[in-house]
Parts: C-alpha cells; structure tokens; sequence
C-alpha cells in the first residue's frame, strides 16, 4: 500500500488528525508551566488514545481507558495537587528546559522501540476493520486464558507497589503522638 | 448510512433530550413540592397551577441575570467547568432504553433510546466518572478557598463511592450471565431489560431487585452519593462552605451545575430502574387477562419506565428531607468500610450462586 492510497481513505484523515492532537498534548503535559493544567492535557492524550481504539474498533479497551485513566488516575492525580499545593499562578521550575535534549532522547527511543517491536509482530497484518468491533469475549479469553501468567504478574506487582507505597508514606505514630492527634 | 437513517438516529437522540429536559424541570418543582409536604410548608405556589411553572421562571431568572467573573479566576477552566457538568450528565441518559422498540411493518425495528452499545454500561459508568471533572475544575479555577475545599471533597468522594456503584453493577451483570439462555454476558442496557421479562413462579416479575436485592442496596446509596445529594452533599454544604463548589458562580452558569446535578438523579434513578425494576417491563395488562388496545400498549411501556424511575426519584427526595448530612468522616467510613467491602461480598456470593445455577452445584 502506497502512502497516497492510503491517504485517500478519510478514517486515515481522522487518524492523523487524532494523532497530532495525542502529540501536541503530551508535548504540552511536559512543557506546561501549570501543574493542573499540565494534567489536563493529559487527559487530552488519554482521550485521543480511547479515540484512536475506537477507530481499531476495539470499543472496550477503548471505554476502559476513560473510566480507570481519564475517570480514576488523573482524577487522583487532581487530588493530590489539591490537597497539597493548586497554585492558579504558573511555576516556572516545572518546565526543566535543562532536562530537554535527554527527555527527547529518550522519547524518540522508546518510540522506536514501540514501532520496531510493533512492527516485527504485526507487519502488514490487518489486525481490525473499522465497523466491526472486537468481541469483549475475545478480550477476556485471551486476558484470562493465554496470558494469564502475566496478566496475574502485573497484579502482584500492583499490589506490592501499593504496599510499598504505604509503608514509605505512613510512619506508625508512637502511643504518645496517637494520644496528641486524639483518636478518630 | 443513507439519510433516512441518519434522520432515524437524529429524531431518536433529540426525543431522549427533550424527554430528559422535560423531567428535569419538573424535578425541581417536584422536589421542592414533596420537600415541602415533608416539612409542613407550602412550597412554590404562585407560578401556574401548583407552582408547576416555578422552574421555567427561575431559569429564565437566571438566564438574564449577570455573570459574575471574579478577579482571582483561571477563565478558561471557570467557563468550561460547567458544560463538563452538563455534557456527560445528558450523555449518560443517552443509553437508558425508555419504551419499547417500536416495530415496522418491514421488521425493522426503531429502539426508543439515544444509542444502543452493546458496552452501555461501562460506558455508563466512564462518563460518571467523568462528572467529577466539572465539580474539581469548578472549585479550583474559581481561585477562591472555599470552593476548592468543594473541589477536594467532591474528589474524595467520587472516587471512593464509584467503587462500590461499579461493583453493585457488576454483581447485575453476573446475575444476568446466569439467568440468560445461553449464559452469555450483557452489557447492552437494552438486552438487560430483555432478559428481565417474564415471572418467577409465575407472579413474581423477572426483576433483579428480588434476587440482587443487597446490589440495589449499595447502588443506591453509592448513586445518591455520586450525584453529591443529600445526606452526601458535602460538596456544596452552605453551613460550612458558604457553598461548595460553586460559590463563585452566578447567572447561567450556576444554573448548568444545577440543571447537571437534577439530570443526574434522574439518570441514575433510570439506570437504577432498568438494572433493578426491569426497566420498559410490566405484567399489568397480561397479568390481569386485559384486552388492551393497540395505542395504549404502544405507551404502557414508557409509562411503567416512568412510573419505576420516579419511586426512585422521589426516595432520592424522600432521604433529602429526613436525614442530617453526614460528617466528612462519617462519609469515608461508610464508603471504605462498610459499602466497598459489602459489595466484594454480595459479588462473590452472587457469583458463587450465578456459577451452581449455571453449571449445577459440584455435589449434584
């Protein structure tokens, strides 16, 4: 398939007009200078992603993003800039326009690596047709089914960052200090 | 798609607005109305009869009223907060089915609701929790202290009672896996309501609220607090907020976090209705061995929706005017460790039960 024949399918139109808004929003998350803001447009990134499952047809995947990313995590993320610090005034020291070069690097790195691998494994595969979503069975058998192994692997190791993270942000308050706060 | 489709799927998507903006409006009269009942007030009563007409005037009040833009605010996040109270609000309902499909003389079939996905309720569940967007942007662009206590509270408490509402859904989901045919999980709205036609023993209708009864328990309560309503309304407490959230908003945009919050106990009580009360479903007319003729069977359908949807309706109201709201602590308590883990518990158990009826008991 030529890049012109390609072209001249309008869904490739939106896929590239959903891409670029992805981009300019996750360039934008890095280099915005409010830290709320900088979240938002993570939700546009997140967003454009459950777009762009949408056009794969895969439906599911697509509306868990929004409920658990753009409904839970930012959310959370929103939370905890507000419960410390939600300046409306812009902070420059959030752009670290010294870190810039290796950020890219890196970037373009992984990048890289996403398409090569992504290519060895797909090729030129039709992997879905628009207009003909994904059975969410399909989904679960193959979560539940092949890979489990990793699938219950990433749980664990879900559950030991959470265990972690608890440990390292509480201090157990001695009896005295428990008395000072009065019991809840 | 030719063009009678497309004006098929337009025509659907408007009636589903008209319809909600309709009750919406009646919710507010009707609100302050059985409120008042409840206190030994009156209520409104000078705009059109029984006050019906209060509504409309407030909102063309407010309307033509100023909109205040305080010095301190971030604009764009101030004026967009509203519309993200709005949008995902009339979305939500935009999956309920509210009558019964309308059937062609082709076979064709025209489904009285904005869209049917065959994901409705996950899609359901994303955009309530996309609601919560609007009440944290709200309380932070307004740059003032008290909303953005509103703001952290609504946080909190979003997504600690979303848990415990997904899960309660969840628990239908499994349950209706089981009682399908061929033991096919749903998450289309429209085929939830279709497997909940029918009787159990031949009198009790085919409703989950009787076997998932402990699922309508938590939904409800996780619903009445995902809508910030009282005795959850902690988000917009006067006494201790001067407000909430939306202390700094005037004129129309106050009056779209209103609308949106009215939208939504009607959404969740539709979705409470067709999860739980089987939805468009009812046995009056066969129950009976009535002859109804054909136009009255034609809107029996969306009256019983109705009829189902207001019950729930009217105990969202109902626990407004009885109970006190609760303390902050108090709140994250009965989220966290009482409705959370009682959820786990009733899905572990239906699906236990879902798992013996489906393939028999291992001792059978």
């Amino acid at each position: 398939m030529t890049f012109d024949v390609w072209l001249s399918d309008p869904v490739n139109w939106v896929y590239l007009a959903i891409g670029a808004a992805v981009l300019l929003c996750g360039v934008r998350v890095v280099t915005s200078q409010n830290v709320v803001h900088a979240a938002l447009f993570l939700v546009g990134a997140l967003a454009g992603s459950a777009a762009l499952m949408l056009l794969l047809s895969a439906e599911f995947v697509a509306w868990t993003v929004v409920l658990v990313y753009i409904g839970a995590v930012i959310v959370l993320f929103l939370f905890g800039i507000m419960i410390t610090r939600a300046p409306v005034v812009r902070d420059v020291g959030l752009d670290n326009k010294k870190a810039r070069p290796v950020a890219a690097v890196v970037a373009l790195a992984t990048f890289a690596v996403l398409t090569y691998t992504s290519l060895l494994a797909f090729g030129n595969t039709e992997v879905a047709r628009v207009g003909d979503p994904t059975p969410t069975e399909t989904l679960a058998e193959g979560l539940l089914g092949r890979f489990v192994l990793p699938f219950e692997v990433v749980g664990f190791i879900l559950l030991a960052a959470l265990i972690g993270g608890i440990t390292l942000a509480r201090r157990d308050l001695s009896p005295a200090e428990e008395e000072e706060r009065g019991a809840v | 798609m030719d063009l009678t489709d497309f004006l098929l799927v337009l025509l659907r998507v408007v009636a589903t607005f008209v319809l909600l903006l309709l009750v919406t409006v009646l919710n507010v009269w009707a609100e302050r109305k059985i409120v008042a009942d409840m206190q030994n007030r009156i209520g409104p009563d000078r705009a059109g009869p029984w006050g019906i007409l209060q509504t409309v005037a407030d909102g063309l009040k407010l309307f033509f009223k100023e909109q205040v833009n305080p010095r301190k605010a971030e604009m764009g996040m101030f004026v967009l907060a509203p519309f993200l109270a709005v949008i995902p609000a009339f979305l939500l309902f935009m999956m309920v089915p509210w009558g019964r499909p309308i059937e062609f003389a082709d076979g064709s079939t025209f489904p009285l609701q904005g869209a049917d996905l065959n994901i409705g309720l996950l899609f359901v569940l994303a955009m309530s929790s996309m609601a919560v967007y609007a009440v944290v942007l709200a309380g932070w662009s307004s740059g003032s202290k008290y909303p953005l206590l509103g703001g952290v509270r609504a946080t909190a408490q979003a997504i600690s009672y979303e848990a415990a509402l997904g899960l309660a859904m969840v628990a239908v989901v499994v349950w209706m896996a089981a009682s399908g045919e061929d033991g096919v999980m749903t998450l289309s709205l429209s085929e939830i309501v279709a497997r909940q036609q029918g009787t159990y023993l031949g009198f009790l209708p085919r409703w989950n609220i009787f076997p998932q009864f402990g699922a309508f328990l938590v939904f409800f309560i996780a619903a009445v607090a995902e809508t910030n309503r009282a005795p959850f309304d902690l988000v917009e407490a006067e006494q201790e907020l001067v407000g909430g959230f939306h202390t700094e908003y005037s004129g129309m945009r106050f009056a779209m976090f209103f609308l949106a919050e009215y939208v939504n106990i009607f959404s969740m009580a539709a979705l409470g209705a067709t999860l739980f009360l089987g939805g468009w479903n009812g046995q009056i007319d066969t129950l009976f061995g009535w002859s109804t003729p054909g136009w009255l069977a034609a809107i029996l359908p969306t009256v019983y929706f109705l009829f189902k949807t207001y019950v729930i309706v009217f105990m969202f109201f109902w626990i407004r005017a009885t109970l006190p709201r609760l303390r902050y602590d108090q709140l994250m308590n009965l989220g966290w460790k009482r409705l959370i883990p009682g959820a786990i518990g009733w899905l572990a158990l239906t699906a236990v039960v879902a798992a013996f009826w489906r393939f028999d008991a291992p001792w059978a």
